[in-house]
Protein backbone atom coordinates (compact mmCIF):
# COMPACT_ATOMS: atom_id res chain seq x y z
CA UNK A 1 0.00 0.00 0.00
CA UNK A 2 0.95 3.64 -0.68
CA UNK A 3 1.97 5.40 2.54
CA UNK A 4 1.66 9.42 3.12
CA UNK A 5 5.19 10.38 4.57
CA UNK A 6 7.28 13.41 5.61
CA UNK A 7 10.30 12.87 2.95
CA UNK A 8 12.79 15.21 1.16
CA UNK A 9 12.08 15.53 -1.68
CA UNK A 10 15.62 14.17 -3.48
CA UNK A 11 15.25 11.13 -1.31
CA UNK A 12 11.79 10.36 -2.67
CA UNK A 13 13.12 11.04 -5.84
CA UNK A 14 15.99 8.43 -5.00
CA UNK A 15 13.28 5.75 -3.48
CA UNK A 16 11.38 6.06 -6.93
CA UNK A 17 14.54 5.15 -8.61
CA UNK A 18 14.86 2.30 -6.23
CA UNK A 19 11.25 1.25 -6.79
CA UNK A 20 12.09 1.53 -10.83
CA UNK A 21 14.51 -1.35 -10.04
CA UNK A 22 17.44 0.35 -12.54
CA UNK A 23 20.48 -1.58 -13.07
CA UNK A 24 22.97 1.00 -13.60
CA UNK A 25 23.76 4.89 -12.06
CA UNK A 26 26.55 6.84 -13.25
CA UNK A 27 27.07 10.11 -11.68
CA UNK A 28 28.81 12.40 -10.37
CA UNK A 29 27.70 14.84 -7.54
CA UNK A 30 26.68 18.85 -7.73
CA UNK A 31 25.09 20.84 -5.79
CA UNK A 32 21.50 20.86 -5.44
CA UNK A 33 21.32 17.51 -7.11
CA UNK A 34 23.68 16.12 -4.36
CA UNK A 35 20.82 13.83 -1.83
CA UNK A 36 19.57 12.13 -4.90
CA UNK A 37 22.98 10.59 -5.73
CA UNK A 38 24.07 10.25 -2.58
CA UNK A 39 21.24 8.29 -0.90
CA UNK A 40 21.28 6.00 -4.17
CA UNK A 41 24.62 5.32 -3.19
CA UNK A 42 23.68 4.23 0.02
CA UNK A 43 20.81 2.25 -1.33
CA UNK A 44 23.65 0.25 -3.19
CA UNK A 45 25.85 0.05 -0.61
CA UNK A 46 23.24 -1.20 1.60
CA UNK A 47 21.83 -3.86 -0.93
CA UNK A 48 18.83 -2.62 -0.80
CA UNK A 49 19.07 -1.92 -4.53
CA UNK A 50 20.76 -4.59 -7.00
CA UNK A 51 22.17 -2.05 -9.10
CA UNK A 52 25.66 -0.75 -10.42
CA UNK A 53 26.97 2.64 -9.46
CA UNK A 54 29.80 4.43 -10.99
CA UNK A 55 31.16 6.94 -9.00
CA UNK A 56 32.41 8.64 -11.98
CA UNK A 57 34.95 11.25 -12.30
CA UNK A 58 33.13 13.82 -14.22
CA UNK A 59 29.50 14.95 -15.34
CA UNK A 60 30.94 13.60 -19.27
CA UNK A 61 32.13 10.53 -17.84
CA UNK A 62 28.84 10.05 -15.96
CA UNK A 63 26.65 9.96 -19.59
CA UNK A 64 29.14 8.56 -20.92
CA UNK A 65 28.84 5.58 -19.21
CA UNK A 66 24.73 5.67 -19.47
CA UNK A 67 25.48 4.98 -22.95
CA UNK A 68 27.19 1.81 -22.84
CA UNK A 69 24.70 0.89 -19.79
CA UNK A 70 21.77 1.53 -21.98
CA UNK A 71 23.04 0.35 -25.38
CA UNK A 72 23.82 -3.12 -23.54
CA UNK A 73 20.29 -2.89 -22.22
CA UNK A 74 20.32 -2.37 -18.64
CA UNK A 75 17.60 0.33 -17.31
CA UNK A 76 19.82 3.46 -16.76
CA UNK A 77 19.65 6.30 -14.48
CA UNK A 78 21.62 9.45 -13.48
CA UNK A 79 21.13 13.33 -12.13
CA UNK A 80 22.68 16.48 -12.84
CA UNK A 81 22.72 20.53 -12.77
CA UNK A 82 23.51 23.40 -14.03
CA UNK A 83 27.65 23.15 -14.65
CA UNK A 84 27.59 19.53 -14.30
CA UNK A 85 25.13 19.23 -16.96
CA UNK A 86 27.08 21.56 -19.46
CA UNK A 87 30.17 19.45 -18.77
CA UNK A 88 27.84 16.78 -19.88
CA UNK A 89 25.71 18.10 -23.32
CA UNK A 90 28.86 16.76 -25.67
CA UNK A 91 27.22 13.43 -24.81
CA UNK A 92 23.57 14.09 -23.87
CA UNK A 93 23.04 14.95 -27.81
CA UNK A 94 24.85 11.65 -28.40
CA UNK A 95 22.35 9.46 -26.02
CA UNK A 96 19.12 10.81 -27.95
CA UNK A 97 20.70 10.29 -31.44
CA UNK A 98 21.36 6.86 -30.31
CA UNK A 99 17.60 6.44 -28.94
CA UNK A 100 18.64 5.59 -25.91
CA UNK A 101 16.23 5.12 -22.92
CA UNK A 102 18.26 7.21 -20.17
CA UNK A 103 16.25 8.48 -17.29
CA UNK A 104 17.85 12.09 -15.72
CA UNK A 105 16.95 14.19 -12.98
CA UNK A 106 18.25 17.58 -13.61
CA UNK A 107 17.48 19.56 -10.27
CA UNK A 108 17.11 22.73 -11.82
CA UNK A 109 20.29 25.59 -11.10
CA UNK A 110 21.35 28.57 -12.89
CA UNK A 111 24.81 28.88 -14.71
CA UNK A 112 27.95 30.59 -13.97
CA UNK A 113 28.41 33.44 -13.86
CA UNK A 114 28.26 35.23 -11.46
CA UNK A 115 28.68 31.76 -9.74
CA UNK A 116 25.04 30.69 -8.22
CA UNK A 117 24.02 27.40 -6.80
CA UNK A 118 20.24 28.52 -6.86
CA UNK A 119 17.21 27.82 -9.08
CA UNK A 120 16.49 29.00 -12.31
CA UNK A 121 16.17 27.46 -15.60
CA UNK A 122 18.94 27.97 -17.59
CA UNK A 123 19.91 24.57 -17.10
CA UNK A 124 16.50 23.68 -18.47
CA UNK A 125 16.92 25.95 -21.26
CA UNK A 126 20.22 24.84 -22.50
CA UNK A 127 18.64 21.65 -23.04
CA UNK A 128 16.04 22.90 -25.30
CA UNK A 129 17.21 21.16 -28.34
CA UNK A 130 19.23 18.35 -27.79
CA UNK A 131 16.09 16.36 -28.97
CA UNK A 132 15.33 14.41 -25.46
CA UNK A 133 11.78 14.31 -23.88
CA UNK A 134 11.66 17.06 -21.11
CA UNK A 135 9.10 16.93 -17.89
CA UNK A 136 9.40 19.58 -15.73
CA UNK A 137 7.58 18.51 -11.65
CA UNK A 138 5.75 21.05 -9.92
CA UNK A 139 6.17 19.46 -6.65
CA UNK A 140 7.21 16.22 -4.51
CA UNK A 141 4.68 14.34 -5.50
CA UNK A 142 4.98 15.27 -9.30
CA UNK A 143 8.67 14.42 -9.47
CA UNK A 144 8.49 11.18 -7.24
CA UNK A 145 5.53 10.47 -10.10
CA UNK A 146 7.24 11.31 -13.00
CA UNK A 147 10.50 9.41 -11.93
CA UNK A 148 8.34 6.08 -12.32
CA UNK A 149 6.73 7.75 -15.41
CA UNK A 150 9.74 8.26 -17.40
CA UNK A 151 11.31 5.00 -17.14
CA UNK A 152 8.26 3.45 -19.15
CA UNK A 153 7.96 6.47 -21.73
CA UNK A 154 11.62 6.16 -22.29
CA UNK A 155 11.79 2.41 -22.80
CA UNK A 156 8.83 2.14 -24.78
CA UNK A 157 9.21 0.65 -28.13
CA UNK A 158 7.47 3.57 -29.98
CA UNK A 159 9.81 6.26 -28.22
CA UNK A 160 13.67 5.04 -27.09
CA UNK A 161 14.60 8.28 -26.30
CA UNK A 162 15.71 9.50 -23.08
CA UNK A 163 14.11 11.47 -21.06
CA UNK A 164 14.96 14.34 -18.35
CA UNK A 165 12.55 14.94 -15.70
CA UNK A 166 13.29 18.87 -14.30
CA UNK A 167 12.48 19.85 -10.53
CA UNK A 168 13.94 23.23 -9.18
CA UNK A 169 16.95 23.00 -6.82
CA UNK A 170 16.27 23.61 -3.22
CA UNK A 171 13.08 25.05 -3.59
CA UNK A 172 11.84 21.49 -4.29
CA UNK A 173 14.92 19.40 -3.94
CA UNK A 174 15.81 20.11 -0.23
CA UNK A 175 12.28 20.65 1.21
CA UNK A 176 10.32 18.32 3.00
CA UNK A 177 7.00 17.89 2.13
CA UNK A 178 3.88 15.11 2.32
CA UNK A 179 4.46 12.72 -0.68
CA UNK A 180 2.82 9.73 -1.07
CA UNK A 181 5.26 6.06 -1.76
CA UNK A 182 3.98 3.78 -3.66
CA UNK A 183 5.05 0.04 -2.79
CA UNK A 184 7.28 -2.03 -4.96
CA UNK A 185 3.63 -4.57 -5.93
CA UNK A 186 1.85 -1.02 -7.18
CA UNK A 187 5.01 0.42 -9.12
CA UNK A 188 5.63 -3.19 -10.55
CA UNK A 189 1.85 -3.38 -12.05
CA UNK A 190 3.02 0.16 -14.16
CA UNK A 191 6.37 -0.22 -14.85
CA UNK A 192 8.04 -4.09 -16.43
CA UNK A 193 11.54 -5.08 -16.62
CA UNK A 194 12.96 -3.45 -19.32
CA UNK A 195 13.50 -5.05 -22.54
CA UNK A 196 15.68 -3.30 -25.06
CA UNK A 197 14.65 -3.63 -28.90
CA UNK A 198 18.46 -4.02 -29.80
CA UNK A 199 21.35 -4.35 -26.96
CA UNK A 200 24.79 -4.59 -28.01
CA UNK A 201 26.02 -8.25 -27.86
CA UNK A 202 29.65 -9.48 -28.11
CA UNK A 203 27.66 -12.73 -29.98
CA UNK A 204 26.17 -10.58 -32.78
CA UNK A 205 28.26 -7.35 -33.09
CA UNK A 206 26.75 -4.57 -34.24
CA UNK A 207 28.40 -0.72 -34.59
CA UNK A 208 26.62 2.47 -33.09
CA UNK A 209 27.28 5.78 -33.44
CA UNK A 210 28.93 5.35 -36.81
CA UNK A 211 29.99 8.78 -38.92
CA UNK A 212 26.61 10.18 -40.40
CA UNK A 213 28.04 11.46 -43.94
CA UNK A 214 25.79 14.22 -45.63
CA UNK A 215 23.89 11.57 -47.35
CA UNK A 216 22.24 10.07 -44.23
CA UNK A 217 22.50 12.89 -41.66
CA UNK A 218 19.70 14.20 -42.51
CA UNK A 219 17.84 11.28 -42.98
CA UNK A 220 18.65 10.30 -39.26
CA UNK A 221 17.70 13.59 -37.86
CA UNK A 222 14.15 13.70 -39.55
CA UNK A 223 14.13 10.11 -37.61
CA UNK A 224 15.13 11.25 -34.44
CA UNK A 225 12.14 14.28 -34.72
CA UNK A 226 9.87 12.45 -35.77
CA UNK A 227 10.03 9.91 -32.84
CA UNK A 228 10.01 12.97 -30.41
CA UNK A 229 7.19 14.02 -31.28
CA UNK A 230 5.53 10.43 -31.99
CA UNK A 231 6.55 10.06 -27.79
CA UNK A 232 3.59 12.22 -26.89
CA UNK A 233 0.90 10.39 -27.63
CA UNK A 234 2.94 7.12 -25.59
CA UNK A 235 3.56 9.98 -23.07
CA UNK A 236 -0.24 10.87 -23.02
CA UNK A 237 -1.37 6.91 -22.79
CA UNK A 238 1.25 5.95 -19.98
CA UNK A 239 -0.17 9.10 -17.57
CA UNK A 240 -3.54 8.08 -18.13
CA UNK A 241 -2.48 4.60 -17.19
CA UNK A 242 -0.71 5.75 -14.12
CA UNK A 243 -3.99 7.71 -13.65
CA UNK A 244 -6.19 4.81 -13.76
CA UNK A 245 -4.16 3.22 -11.15
CA UNK A 246 -3.51 5.46 -8.49
CA UNK A 247 -5.74 8.70 -9.19
CA UNK A 248 -3.06 10.98 -10.35
CA UNK A 249 -3.48 12.23 -13.26
CA UNK A 250 -1.15 14.52 -15.43
CA UNK A 251 -1.79 16.78 -18.73
CA UNK A 252 0.70 18.42 -20.31
CA UNK A 253 -0.74 21.56 -19.92
CA UNK A 254 -1.95 22.26 -16.61
CA UNK A 255 -4.88 24.58 -15.63
CA UNK A 256 -5.97 26.70 -12.56
CA UNK A 257 -8.87 28.90 -12.33
CA UNK A 258 -7.83 29.30 -16.33
CA UNK A 259 -11.33 28.77 -17.61
CA UNK A 260 -12.98 32.26 -17.08
CA UNK A 261 -9.60 34.03 -16.90
CA UNK A 262 -9.35 37.11 -18.51
CA UNK A 263 -5.30 37.35 -17.40
CA UNK A 264 -2.99 33.56 -17.56
CA UNK A 265 -0.08 33.47 -16.26
CA UNK A 266 1.78 30.72 -18.20
CA UNK A 267 4.69 29.25 -15.45
CA UNK A 268 6.88 26.37 -15.31
CA UNK A 269 7.93 24.65 -12.34
CA UNK A 270 7.48 25.14 -8.21
CA UNK A 271 6.80 28.61 -8.67
CA UNK A 272 3.03 27.37 -10.02
CA UNK A 273 2.18 27.03 -6.61
CA UNK A 274 2.73 29.75 -4.95
CA UNK A 275 1.18 31.38 -7.81
CA UNK A 276 -1.71 29.49 -7.62
CA UNK A 277 -2.19 31.24 -3.80
CA UNK A 278 -1.43 34.37 -5.80
CA UNK A 279 -4.23 33.95 -7.67
CA UNK A 280 -6.78 32.96 -5.04
CA UNK A 281 -6.02 36.17 -3.05
CA UNK A 282 -6.52 38.01 -6.54
CA UNK A 283 -9.50 36.79 -7.35
CA UNK A 284 -11.14 37.76 -3.82
CA UNK A 285 -10.48 40.97 -4.95
CA UNK A 286 -12.46 40.39 -8.11
CA UNK A 287 -9.77 39.77 -10.69
CA UNK A 288 -10.49 36.99 -13.16
CA UNK A 289 -7.12 35.48 -13.31
CA UNK A 290 -5.41 31.95 -14.12
CA UNK A 291 -2.58 29.83 -14.60
CA UNK A 292 -1.75 27.15 -17.69
CA UNK A 293 1.33 25.28 -16.56
CA UNK A 294 3.82 23.45 -18.25
CA UNK A 295 4.71 20.18 -17.56
CA UNK A 296 5.49 18.61 -20.85
CA UNK A 297 8.48 21.30 -22.70
CA UNK A 298 9.69 18.97 -24.93
CA UNK A 299 7.75 17.80 -27.29
CA UNK A 300 6.12 21.23 -26.95
CA UNK A 301 2.27 20.80 -26.38
CA UNK A 302 0.95 23.21 -28.88
CA UNK A 303 -2.38 22.17 -29.12
CA UNK A 304 -3.19 21.89 -25.54
CA UNK A 305 -1.56 25.15 -24.67
CA UNK A 306 -3.71 26.64 -27.38
CA UNK A 307 -6.76 24.95 -25.89
CA UNK A 308 -6.09 26.37 -22.59
CA UNK A 309 -5.22 30.48 -23.42
CA UNK A 310 -6.25 31.64 -26.65
CA UNK A 311 -9.88 32.93 -24.81
CA UNK A 312 -8.14 35.13 -22.23
CA UNK A 313 -7.25 38.44 -22.71
CA UNK A 314 -3.70 38.22 -21.92
CA UNK A 315 -0.84 36.13 -21.10
CA UNK A 316 1.75 36.57 -18.20
CA UNK A 317 4.79 34.49 -19.58
CA UNK A 318 7.12 33.91 -16.85
CA UNK A 319 11.00 32.81 -17.54
CA UNK A 320 13.21 31.71 -15.46
CA UNK A 321 16.21 32.01 -18.17
CA UNK A 322 17.15 34.64 -20.68
CA UNK A 323 17.74 34.03 -24.51
CA UNK A 324 20.60 36.20 -24.59
CA UNK A 325 20.52 38.70 -27.25
CA UNK A 326 17.62 37.08 -28.34
CA UNK A 327 13.73 37.58 -27.79
CA UNK A 328 13.81 37.85 -24.04
CA UNK A 329 12.54 34.21 -22.58
CA UNK A 330 12.61 30.72 -24.27
CA UNK A 331 9.17 30.26 -22.53
CA UNK A 332 7.27 33.83 -24.17
CA UNK A 333 9.39 33.10 -27.39
CA UNK A 334 7.41 29.74 -27.47
CA UNK A 335 4.31 31.30 -26.22
CA UNK A 336 4.32 33.27 -28.92
CA UNK A 337 5.05 30.95 -31.99
CA UNK A 338 2.44 28.99 -30.66
CA UNK A 339 -0.04 31.55 -31.29
CA UNK A 340 0.90 33.24 -34.29
CA UNK A 341 -1.81 30.83 -36.37
CA UNK A 342 -4.63 32.15 -34.25
CA UNK A 343 -7.40 34.08 -35.70
CA UNK A 344 -7.72 36.35 -32.43
CA UNK A 345 -4.85 35.81 -29.84
CA UNK A 346 -4.17 37.30 -26.02
CA UNK A 347 -1.94 39.56 -25.44
CA UNK A 348 1.06 38.76 -24.32
CA UNK A 349 3.18 40.24 -21.67
CA UNK A 350 6.64 38.75 -21.03
CA UNK A 351 8.62 38.82 -17.34
CA UNK A 352 12.24 37.40 -16.80
CA UNK A 353 11.72 36.51 -13.42
CA UNK A 354 13.55 34.45 -10.41
CA UNK A 355 17.05 34.40 -11.84
CA UNK A 356 19.74 32.62 -9.65
CA UNK A 357 17.14 31.48 -6.92
CA UNK A 358 15.47 34.91 -6.38
CA UNK A 359 12.53 34.74 -4.75
CA UNK A 360 9.35 35.15 -6.53
CA UNK A 361 6.65 36.05 -4.12
CA UNK A 362 2.94 36.31 -4.26
CA UNK A 363 3.59 40.32 -4.56
CA UNK A 364 5.46 39.92 -7.49
CA UNK A 365 3.19 38.01 -9.06
CA UNK A 366 0.33 40.50 -8.43
CA UNK A 367 2.60 43.20 -9.76
CA UNK A 368 3.16 41.25 -12.95
CA UNK A 369 -0.69 41.58 -13.41
CA UNK A 370 -0.78 45.49 -12.41
CA UNK A 371 1.90 45.90 -15.47
CA UNK A 372 0.15 43.87 -17.74
CA UNK A 373 -3.13 45.70 -17.33
CA UNK A 374 -1.29 48.86 -17.61
CA UNK A 375 0.25 47.85 -20.76
CA UNK A 376 -3.37 46.48 -22.13
CA UNK A 377 -4.91 49.32 -21.77
CA UNK A 378 -2.05 51.11 -23.97
CA UNK A 379 -2.76 48.79 -26.26
CA UNK A 380 0.59 47.98 -27.21
CA UNK A 381 2.50 44.80 -26.85
CA UNK A 382 5.60 45.08 -24.90
CA UNK A 383 8.79 43.15 -25.49
CA UNK A 384 10.31 41.76 -22.01
CA UNK A 385 11.30 43.11 -18.81
CA UNK A 386 13.26 41.85 -15.80
CA UNK A 387 11.02 42.47 -13.15
CA UNK A 388 12.20 43.44 -9.55
CA UNK A 389 15.60 44.23 -10.90
CA UNK A 390 17.31 46.83 -8.47
CA UNK A 391 19.20 49.70 -11.12
CA UNK B 1 -0.71 27.87 8.50
CA UNK B 2 2.00 28.61 11.43
CA UNK B 3 5.24 29.69 10.04
CA UNK B 4 8.33 29.11 12.19
CA UNK B 5 12.17 30.25 11.67
CA UNK B 6 14.63 28.28 13.42
CA UNK B 7 18.09 30.47 14.07
CA UNK B 8 21.32 28.23 14.77
CA UNK B 9 25.22 27.80 13.92
CA UNK B 10 26.31 25.54 11.54
CA UNK B 11 26.54 22.08 13.03
CA UNK B 12 24.19 22.78 16.13
CA UNK B 13 20.97 21.16 14.11
CA UNK B 14 18.95 24.12 13.28
CA UNK B 15 18.05 22.49 9.77
CA UNK B 16 17.57 19.02 11.85
CA UNK B 17 14.81 20.54 14.30
CA UNK B 18 12.99 22.14 11.34
CA UNK B 19 12.61 18.71 9.28
CA UNK B 20 11.81 17.13 12.42
CA UNK B 21 9.04 18.85 13.57
CA UNK B 22 7.62 18.86 10.03
CA UNK B 23 8.07 15.32 9.29
CA UNK B 24 6.33 14.51 13.09
CA UNK B 25 3.29 17.62 12.00
CA UNK B 26 2.79 15.58 8.31
CA UNK B 27 2.99 11.78 10.26
CA UNK B 28 0.62 13.47 12.58
CA UNK B 29 -1.70 13.89 9.30
CA UNK B 30 -1.19 17.37 8.81
CA UNK B 31 0.48 19.39 6.05
CA UNK B 32 4.24 20.62 6.51
CA UNK B 33 7.03 21.58 4.55
CA UNK B 34 10.79 21.91 6.17
CA UNK B 35 13.38 23.84 4.17
CA UNK B 36 17.17 25.22 4.90
CA UNK B 37 18.22 28.54 4.05
CA UNK B 38 19.26 27.42 0.75
CA UNK B 39 23.34 28.25 0.43
CA UNK B 40 27.18 27.05 1.22
CA UNK B 41 26.66 26.41 5.08
CA UNK B 42 29.51 26.64 7.39
CA UNK B 43 29.91 24.96 10.66
CA UNK B 44 30.08 27.60 13.33
CA UNK B 45 27.99 30.10 11.07
CA UNK B 46 24.69 31.69 11.56
CA UNK B 47 22.22 29.24 9.55
CA UNK B 48 18.41 29.48 9.35
CA UNK B 49 15.79 26.83 8.79
CA UNK B 50 12.02 26.79 8.35
CA UNK B 51 8.96 24.90 9.18
CA UNK B 52 5.29 25.56 7.72
CA UNK B 53 2.13 23.38 9.59
CA UNK B 54 -1.15 23.62 8.20
CA UNK B 55 -4.77 22.40 7.96
CA UNK B 56 -5.00 22.88 4.17
CA UNK B 57 -2.57 21.73 1.63
CA UNK B 58 0.36 24.24 1.83
CA UNK B 59 0.18 25.99 -1.78
CA UNK B 60 3.33 28.43 -1.40
CA UNK B 61 7.31 27.99 -2.23
CA UNK B 62 8.16 31.72 -0.80
CA UNK B 63 11.02 32.22 1.21
CA UNK B 64 9.12 32.73 4.83
CA UNK B 65 9.09 36.47 5.84
CA UNK B 66 6.79 36.80 8.43
CA UNK B 67 7.32 34.23 10.91
CA UNK B 68 4.86 33.18 13.54
CA UNK B 69 7.00 31.84 15.93
CA UNK B 70 10.84 32.36 16.35
CA UNK B 71 13.17 29.19 17.77
CA UNK B 72 16.64 30.39 18.53
CA UNK B 73 19.10 27.69 19.43
CA UNK B 74 22.29 29.64 20.39
CA UNK B 75 21.68 33.28 22.24
CA UNK B 76 25.08 34.34 20.38
CA UNK B 77 23.15 35.08 17.73
CA UNK B 78 21.00 37.55 19.09
CA UNK B 79 24.52 39.78 19.17
CA UNK B 80 24.73 39.16 15.25
CA UNK B 81 21.18 38.60 13.96
CA UNK B 82 17.95 40.43 14.57
CA UNK B 83 16.23 37.72 15.20
CA UNK B 84 12.81 39.95 15.87
CA UNK B 85 13.05 40.47 11.79
CA UNK B 86 9.53 40.20 10.18
CA UNK B 87 7.81 38.24 13.09
CA UNK B 88 3.94 38.66 13.77
CA UNK B 89 2.93 40.98 16.34
CA UNK B 90 1.73 38.30 18.30
CA UNK B 91 4.54 36.56 17.42
CA UNK B 92 6.37 34.06 20.30
CA UNK B 93 10.60 34.21 20.37
CA UNK B 94 11.86 30.90 22.10
CA UNK B 95 15.44 31.25 23.35
CA UNK B 96 18.11 28.46 24.59
CA UNK B 97 20.20 30.74 27.17
CA UNK B 98 20.63 30.94 30.71
CA UNK B 99 19.97 34.53 30.59
CA UNK B 100 17.45 36.91 32.25
CA UNK B 101 13.98 37.69 31.30
CA UNK B 102 15.30 41.81 31.62
CA UNK B 103 18.96 40.58 30.05
CA UNK B 104 17.24 39.05 26.81
CA UNK B 105 14.49 41.99 26.25
CA UNK B 106 17.43 44.30 26.60
CA UNK B 107 19.67 42.32 23.97
CA UNK B 108 16.73 42.08 21.50
CA UNK B 109 14.12 45.32 22.06
CA UNK B 110 11.46 42.55 22.20
CA UNK B 111 8.57 43.28 23.90
CA UNK B 112 5.96 40.25 23.32
CA UNK B 113 5.60 36.61 24.00
CA UNK B 114 8.79 34.98 25.38
CA UNK B 115 10.27 31.85 25.81
CA UNK B 116 13.41 30.91 27.80
CA UNK B 117 15.31 27.71 28.55
CA UNK B 118 18.81 26.58 29.52
CA UNK B 119 19.14 24.47 26.47
CA UNK B 120 22.74 23.94 26.65
CA UNK B 121 22.98 22.80 30.44
CA UNK B 122 19.70 20.28 29.40
CA UNK B 123 21.40 19.12 26.07
CA UNK B 124 25.05 18.48 28.09
CA UNK B 125 23.21 16.72 31.10
CA UNK B 126 21.20 14.21 28.85
CA UNK B 127 23.04 14.02 25.64
CA UNK B 128 26.65 15.33 26.97
CA UNK B 129 27.01 17.45 23.89
CA UNK B 130 25.93 21.06 23.66
CA UNK B 131 23.88 20.30 20.25
CA UNK B 132 20.16 21.67 21.50
CA UNK B 133 17.87 20.53 18.08
CA UNK B 134 16.28 18.09 19.98
CA UNK B 135 16.15 19.68 23.18
CA UNK B 136 14.86 23.17 21.90
CA UNK B 137 11.79 21.02 20.41
CA UNK B 138 10.18 20.88 23.95
CA UNK B 139 10.87 23.86 23.92
CA UNK B 140 9.04 25.01 21.22
CA UNK B 141 6.10 22.71 22.04
CA UNK B 142 5.72 23.86 25.78
CA UNK B 143 5.46 27.78 24.14
CA UNK B 144 3.73 26.99 21.05
CA UNK B 145 1.36 23.59 20.72
CA UNK B 146 1.95 23.36 16.87
CA UNK B 147 1.09 19.27 17.25
CA UNK B 148 0.99 17.53 20.52
CA UNK B 149 4.34 17.08 22.50
CA UNK B 150 4.24 12.90 21.84
CA UNK B 151 3.89 12.97 17.95
CA UNK B 152 7.62 13.55 17.77
CA UNK B 153 8.25 10.43 19.24
CA UNK B 154 8.24 8.11 16.17
CA UNK B 155 10.35 10.13 13.50
CA UNK B 156 12.78 11.26 16.37
CA UNK B 157 13.80 7.45 17.28
CA UNK B 158 13.94 6.89 13.65
CA UNK B 159 16.18 9.55 12.88
CA UNK B 160 17.95 9.28 16.35
CA UNK B 161 18.07 5.21 16.43
CA UNK B 162 20.55 3.88 19.86
CA UNK B 163 20.85 7.55 21.19
CA UNK B 164 16.99 8.53 20.62
CA UNK B 165 16.02 7.81 24.22
CA UNK B 166 18.39 10.05 25.27
CA UNK B 167 17.30 13.04 23.41
CA UNK B 168 13.63 12.42 24.10
CA UNK B 169 14.71 13.22 27.77
CA UNK B 170 16.15 16.37 26.59
CA UNK B 171 13.08 17.26 24.92
CA UNK B 172 10.64 16.03 27.69
CA UNK B 173 13.41 17.79 30.03
CA UNK B 174 13.38 21.40 28.23
CA UNK B 175 9.35 21.14 27.80
CA UNK B 176 9.12 21.14 31.40
CA UNK B 177 11.89 23.89 32.17
CA UNK B 178 10.63 25.98 29.39
CA UNK B 179 9.42 29.38 31.59
CA UNK B 180 6.87 31.50 29.03
CA UNK B 181 7.18 35.03 29.60
CA UNK B 182 4.26 37.27 28.51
Amino acid sequence: MARRVGIEVSIAVSEAVKLADVDLIAAYPITPQTHIVEHLSELVADGELDAEFVPVESEHSAMSSCIGSSAAGARTYTATSSQGLALMLEVCYIASSLRLPIVMTIVDRSLSGPLSIWNDHSDLMMERDIGWIQIVALNGQEIFDMTLHSFKIAEDHNVMLPTQVHMDGFTLSHVIEPIEILDKAEVDKFLKPYVSPMSLDPEKPVTIGAVGVPEVYTEGRKAQEEALLNSKDVILRTWKEFGDLFGRYYEPIGTYKADDAEIIFITMGSITETCMSAVDQMRQDGKKVGIAYIRLWRPFPFDELIEAVTKADALVVIDRAISHGGPGGPLASEIKSALYHQAQRPFVNSFIAGLGGRDITINVFKEMVEKTEKTMKKGVEPGYEFIGVKE
Amino acid sequence: MIEIRFHGRGGQGAVTSAELLAIAAIDYGKYAQAFPSFGPERRGAPVGAFTRISDESIRTREKVYEPDIVLVLDATILEIVDVTDGLKDNGIIIINTNKSESEIRELTGFKGKLALVDGTKIALDCLGLPITNTTMLGALLKAAPVIPLDAINVPLTKRFGKIAEKNLNALNKAYQETHIKE
